[in-house]
């Protein structure tokens, strides 16, 4: 009985911890991103609230909160309230399986540095993920609006061309470590990550993460200049925060999984694990927001033609070509 | 115990709504009834000790194939139902919350249960993906290959229905 | 096609050249309330009634500006002096509306409508920018401290007749000299 109170504390204290973490890098992200854009473009940023406007999540957070929640005549209303919701669970339920240090020894006993340690992680993440779309697409249909239903429309049909490559892209990792755990995929990487080993997985995987996170050069459902908002455009206060932090939850869930796939996890000299997993994090998100600073949003099409003529069939290759090797190596 | 009762509550779940999917007039109503069934039916085979199918249940058919339904159903069907007028939302509008606190709930009570790694729970037989992936491709190799075949054909049928008269007549000109 | 391959891999990567670049050079963003920008001489903002050199009021209230307002922001109320002067009774330009375009200015005959470079017109009652004559007086001449109109063509009303720079003498029409 002990035994179980134990697991469900730990469990329940390892669940507080990573929704506040996670929360409070998204809520920094937001203001990182702004900041980093602004500087890219010769401009400050925000630098009202507090020192370098440090209390900008917390400005934000007050306004959203605080303005008028909003139904559209029309609406499709359980739908309409319900959807935001769903993007936001489901970046946070990725997070679950995502190891961010080695087990650690508490009171005699082996606990992993996650939610917990799936046997089969990396599916857990492809389903989970592949259900962040029913969050976009329903919001957009029960708005009953032009553009939110195009937004959702284009999400749709951007998730269907991504989803295979992402997939497919994670089965060399797979193939290598020999498991779908995401703590065993890591600990396969303790001398070299395999970003070095694979990197044509590694360059796909970045190509459909970017897709899977909304994010210009692919941000079709969005589109602010051609959709006004797209599947958002009818949210407002916190069910547009919501969204909006949902997406935001996604980047840094997107960034840790990129870590623990290609760049090693918590691998790294001198510093603690869990500092090496957290600079690892920051640096592929950093990326991202690097990539939103350089890069157009690119067509319906070249987005379909990109997924389906040149994502796919380069993924199947690599598959072939790194079984091929594996064998031949004898492993 | 607890996972018989969980299973006859999955069970329930799944009949539920999958009644409900066949018996909606709204056809995104449908399609959301019937990725719920999909749900549960993916949590019972994980019950039985299956993740791996568990997973590809959700990952194939809530997440690829409910997906491509919606799709099609939006392009047909540009405004919803329910044409009623909708009034404000009031303590309604707090439902996304209370979503993502009754599902981290939910969650952190099954993985309770659930939880591989704690040793304890339900005992059951357990079908890891690479006792899986033996029994597919040892004993069930030819079913596998048939598919297979099959799958291709049909790829090469829909490419040859796609292909516009254009595009037809410059590739019998190059052959 | 082939021919484009590389252009396209540099047009690719070099936008993160350049926004690098940026990164670490100073933003050229103005931080308003506290810096303020040195703004053109000509700059167009908000509107004043001038002057002329001899302190009397130029405006004659011919109404062209307030024709020419796109916007419709300029209203006047126009009444005669006991010389036969003509001048504005009341004069209203409502600042809510105005865009700050400058045409009253270019249509403005005897130069008393101007522009200024001020521009900071914020407030939270709409009824306190709505600016009568008494605010909208100024005691110079704005841009052209020697013009006066009724000196170059005002009519036997500020000066008797001929007797105003560059005027001739009036034709007597009973003489038959030239």
């Amino acid at each position: 009985m002990a035994d179980t109170l134990f697991t469900v504390v730990l469990i329940l204290a390892k669940l507080a911890l990573i929704f506040g973490v996670v929360l409070f890098m998204a809520a920094y992200l937001v203001l990182a991103e702004r900041k980093i854009l602004g500087r890219m473009q010769l401009r400050y940023g925000p630098n009202r609230v507090g020192p370098f406007g440090l209390m900008q999540p917390l400005a934000d957070v007050i306004k959203l909160l605080t303005k008028e929640d909003f139904l559209p005549a029309r609406a499709d209303k359980w739908l309409f309230l319900v959807a935001p919701g769903i993007t936001a669970v489901t970046a946070l339920l990725v997070f679950a399986v995502v190891p961010f240090g080695p087990t650690i020894e508490v009171f005699g006993r082996t606990i992993p540095a996650a939610v917990v340690d799936l046997n089969v992680g990396v599916l857990y993440f492809l389903g989970v993920s592949s259900m962040a779309v029913y969050g976009v697409v329903l919001g957009g249909w029960a708005s009953c609006s032009k553009y939110s239903l195009l937004g959702s429309v284009r999400g749709l049909s951007q998730m269907v061309s991504y989803e295979l490559s992402l997939g497919l892209s994670l089965v060399p990792v797979i193939m290598m470590a020999r498991s779908f755990s995401l703590h065993d995929i890591v600990m396969a990487q303790a001398s070299v990550p395999f970003l070095l080993l694979n990197p044509v997985a590694c360059f796909v995987f970045l190509i459909c993460i970017l897709a899977e996170s909304n994010r210009i050069p692919f941000d079709l459902p969005e589109a602010e200049n051609e959709l006004v908002g797209g599947f958002h455009t009818e949210y407002s206060g916190m069910r547009f925060g919501l969204f909006f932090v949902g997406e935001y939850i996604n980047l840094v869930v997107l960034g840790s999984l990129m870590t623990v796939f290609f760049l090693g996890g918590w691998h790294g000299p001198w510093l603690p694990p869990v500092v090496w997993f957290l600079i690892k994090v920051l640096m592929v998100c950093g990326l991202f927001i690097w990539i939103r600073a350089c890069l157009p949003r690119l067509r319906y099409d070249q987005l379909m033609n990109l997924g389906w003529k040149v994502l796919l069939p380069v993924s199947l290759l690599n598959i072939l070509v790194t079984g091929a090797v594996l064998l031949g190596l004898g492993l | 115990m607890t996972a018989t009762l969980i299973f006859y509550l999955l069970g329930a779940v799944a009949l539920v709504t999958t009644a409900l999917a066949i018996i909606q007039r709204n056809p995104v109503y449908a399609v959301i009834y019937l990725v719920k069934s999909i749900f549960a039916l993916a949590l019972i085979f994980y019950l039985l000790g299956a993740p791996l199918v568990a997973a590809l249940q959700v990952i194939v058919y809530a997440g690829a194939i409910m997906v491509l339904f919606l799709f099609v159903i939006m392009m047909l069907e540009i405004t919803p139902v329910s044409a009623r007028k909708s009034s404000a939302p009031g303590w309604l509008s707090w439902t996304p919350v209370v979503l993502v606190a009754l599902v981290l709930a939910v969650m952190t009570l099954l993985l309770i249960g659930l939880d591989p790694v704690a040793e304890q729970g339900i005992p059951r037989w357990h079908a890891t993906p690479r006792d899986f992936g033996y029994a597919l491709f040892n004993e069930y190799a030819l079913a596998v290959k048939i598919i297979s075949f099959q799958l291709s054909f049909a790829a090469v049928g829909a490419f040859h229905i796609g292909l516009t008269e254009r595009r037809r007549a410059r590739m019998e000109k190059d052959s | 096609m082939s021919r484009h391959v590389f252009r396209d891999i540099r047009g690719t990567l070099q936008p993160f050249w350049v926004t690098l670049r940026n990164l670490f050079r100073k933003p050229v963003t103005v931080q308003y309330p506290e810096q303020k920008q040195q703004l053109p001489e000509r700059y167009r903002a908000r509107l004043i009634l001038t002057r002329d050199p001899d302190g009397g009021e130029r405006c004659v209230a011919c109404h062209l500006c307030s024709a020419a307002c796109p916007v419709d922001c300029i209203s006047m109320q126009a009444t005669e002096a006991a010389d036969g002067r003509r001048y504005a009774a009341w004069f209203r330009i409502n600042f809510t509306r105005c865009i700050f375009c400058g045409l009253c200015t270019e249509a403005c005959p005897t130069k008393a409508i101007q522009v200024t470079a001020d521009f900071e017109l914020a407030g939270r009652d709409p009824l306190k920018l709505v600016y009568e004559k008494v605010d909208l007086l100024v005691d110079h001449c704005g841009n052209d401290n020697s013009y006066n109109f009724y000196h170059q063509t005002g009519i036997g009303v500020t000066a008797p007749r001929g007797e105003n720079p560059q005027e001739t003498k009036p034709m007597d029409v009973k003489d038959l000299m030239p």
